[in-house]
């Protein structure tokens, strides 16, 4: 094994202007800029230029280290934000790095979105050997997959059919096909399974799985941590730029998912990826113990407990409002397991004009979830519009306890939850 | 694994292999090119009529205009072959010069999702607007056929004439696409600067008329050195080069074409951050 890929304190800033609305500068804005700068100049000759607040550095990669060996598969886990995508820009070169360095060895494609440079009016066939040079590949080799290719797709009856009067379902499986028969060296994918059918999905990571039995490196990006363990022999975590945990895939993935669970309070506050009309706002939400009311750090299975979310409402609203609030719980792996709402027990939730924050609690008896870390995503609406949504909000973690009160408890691997059973005798 | 191959990114590195990788990257030129030409010609007899009819219009309301009303001397060859020679190199350049303006946009998601030395992408504009100049080529032909007008043998240097508009054509091409990456403004100018360059330039007239002592300044329009080119070596006969005005526009191509070059690289490695 022999590394492929070595990564050495990268870095990447972006300078973030704060005085412009969109990222393209007009030639007006260099104008009035660069005059200014010469008046100031002139009239304070002595002090010092400053760059003023409407700058600031943001690092969307901060000294950031790795080596992958050939045959690696990498799974790179973080929040929005985290830096992945970066990584991958540069480790694809699209980007230039600040500092540090990257020495890759072998052939790199990289799949970043699936279609690019897909054309609408040129027909499958076209658009087949367009994108497959895109993807860095010759046009013989193309020509030698194209059938695979194609019947990967199965689009055979319209090849010569503009792309642009492709269902969506067609357009992304010709898309992937292509990608699919990349043969590099080291294969650097982003999210790029997130479209497409769910078998189609399954059929794209066995090929993927093809690939890496080849002895090829894989760097993957994903949201979905089943995708990633299934696929990924390693993973990297990163959060804010910073590689925060790196080898073994599982630990990669706990210690992702444990981010939130650190402190016993998920404050919310500070979460800019929600969606809604902003009617109320989820501040934070923590366990608490039913007895004395006191936050919990993690809840034992079989024990009962609160979950305790507060909320505060939008400036504009003076009235009452019934809100309809849902708490989604997420296993480790992200697949939904189940949820919880006022709506299914029947209840309503009443937010009064004089109170400008609320606490909603939830209350749950016997925590059938088995020992590990689950995801919680906050979703609410008022008057049928959603007022605020975070998806992954934080977790909370179950510790071993005595469901079943016999003292005995299942081994691990035995599934996320109990169901209340006896034996008829 | 083949170690000569090794791949380092480094900031301020990508220089190195730039030049290999657009070698590297050709084929991917030829397939860029190949689609942009594609699409143009798409609906093919509308793509066609276009690309043929718009000179042949532009020729026509020119003739009318310079030739019949202001009564502007034609140096002995018939008005309209005067202006359709100087129409081939104009509309190369025009067409060029904003198809590759718009390129970088038009292919942004490209840009920020795949590696590529990011000239193949304003060159492939050039070239389409090359293809719809080779039609222009054979309805210039027809015309001279049909005013039974031969060539002498200076068309033999046509060649290095068309040469020059493409270094003129690739130059302000990677200017302007460049420049519209950072400053969406260009996208006004470029219009501007195709509506004016087609009146000042000596496409409806012969630079002939120019008084002589103008001359040397009017050369300052890169267009005017490949446009009396075209002349010199189409028409043949009395067109004379005027020489200090052409070596002053060739030194202006060649100081645009490794400016441009320059600039567009120096550039290129933000584009994926900026566009």
């Amino acid at each position: 094994m022999s590394t492929v890929i070595s990564v050495e304190n990268l870095s990447k800033k972006y300078v973030i202007d704060h005085q412009k609305q969109g990222r393209h500068t007009s030639l007006r804005d260099a104008l009035t800029e660069g005059a200014k700068h010469l008046t100031d100049k002139f009239l304070h000759p002595f002090s010092a230029t400053e760059n003023g607040p409407s700058h600031e550095d943001f690092w969307a990669l901060k000294d950031v280290s790795f080596d992958i060996q050939q045959g690696d598969r990498v799974g790179i886990i973080g929040r929005n934000g985290a830096g992945k995508s970066t990584l991958l820009k540069i480790l694809s070169r699209i980007t230039e790095p600040t500092s540090g360095r990257v020495s890759i060895k072998g052939r790199v494609a990289s799949l970043l979105e699936v279609g690019t440079g897909f054309h609408p009016e040129l027909t499958g066939r076209e658009n087949i050997f367009l994108n497959g040079a895109i993807l860095g590949m010759s046009k013989a080799e193309i020509r030698k997959r194209f059938d695979e290719i194609v019947a990967f797709a199965e689009v055979e009856r319209f090849l010569d059919t503009p792309v642009k009067r492709y269902s969506s379902g067609m357009y992304v499986r010709l898309a992937f096909a292509v990608a699919a028969h990349l043969e590099p060296e080291i294969l650097i994918v982003d999210e790029v399974l997130a479209v497409g059918d769910a078998q189609f999905q399954k059929k794209c990571l066995g090929k993927m799985q093809d690939v890496s039995a080849q002895e090829r490196t894989i760097l993957f990006v994903s949201h979905s941590m089943a995708a990633i363990s299934n696929l990924c022999t390693k993973a990297i975590y990163l959060d804010s730029g910073r590689v925060r945990s790196i080898g073994n895939t599982e630990a990669a993935i706990s210690a992702y998912l444990k981010l939130g669970a650190e402190s016993a309070q998920t404050d919310l506050r500070n979460r800019k990826d929600r969606t809604g009309n902003g009617l109320i706002r989820f501040l934070s939400f923590e366990l608490r113990s039913c007895d004395t009311n006191e936050p919990l750090n993690s809840v034992t299975s079989g024990s009962s407990c609160i979950l305790a979310i507060k909320f505060e409402r939008g400036a504009a609203h003076e009235e009452t409002m019934d809100l309809n609030v849902a708490v989604g719980i997420d296993d480790r792996l992200g697949n939904r397991i189940t949820h919880l709402s006022n709506v299914t027990t029947n209840q309503s939730i009443q937010s009064q004009n004089n109170n400008k924050e609320g606490i909603i609690e939830i209350e749950i008896k016997e925590m059938p979830l088995s020992k590990g870390s689950y995801g919680v995503t906050l979703f609410s609406t008022v008057a049928g519009d959603i007022a605020d949504w975070v998806k992954n909000a934080g977790s909370f973690h179950v510790e071993e306890g005595d469901f079943f009160h016999t003292g005995k408890v299942p081994h691990e691997g035995q599934g996320v939850f109990y169901i209340k059973h006896s034996f008829r005798e | 694994m083949n170690h000569q191959n090794e791949l380092v990114i480094e900031a301020g590195r990508t220089e190195r292999h730039y030049w290999r990788d657009l070698w590297r990257y050709r084929e991917l030129f030829f397939f860029l090119a190949w689609r942009d030409v594609l699409v143009r010609y798409k609906q093919t007899t509308f793509g066609l009529v276009w690309a043929l009819g718009r000179p042949l219009m532009t020729m026509l309301v020119f003739t009318l205009v310079f030739s019949k009303l202001a009564n502007l001397p034609s140096d002995g060859v018939p008005y309209p072959l005067l202006i359709f020679a100087a129409l081939l190199p104009w509309q190369f350049f025009a067409g060029s010069f904003s198809g590759a303006g718009d390129s970088l946009i038009s292919n942004a998601g490209m840009i920020s999702k795949v590696y590529f030395p990011r000239l193949v992408i304003p060159a492939s504009a050039v070239i389409v607007s090359f293809v719809d100049f080779l039609l222009s080529v054979i309805v210039l032909a027809g015309l001279m056929a049909w005013y039974g007008f031969a060539p002498n043998l200076r068309i033999l240097a046509l060649p290095l004439f068309i040469f020059l508009a493409f270094a003129a054509a690739m130059g302000a091409g990677l200017w302007i696409a460049a420049l519209n990456v950072k400053y969406r403004d260009f996208r006004i100018v470029v219009p501007f600067v195709v509506q004016v360059g087609l009146y000042i330039s000596p496409v409806g007239f012969s630079s002939a008329i120019v008084p002589e002592q103008w001359r040397l300044l009017y050369s300052l329009n890169p267009m005017v050195g490949v446009i009396d080119g075209f002349r010199w070596a189409i028409l043949g006969g009395d067109t004379q080069l005027y020489w200090p005005g052409f070596m002053l526009s060739l030194s202006l191509i060649v100081l645009i074409l490794v400016t441009g070059i320059v600039y567009f690289r120096k550039t290129e490695k933000t584009f994926a951050d900026v566009i």
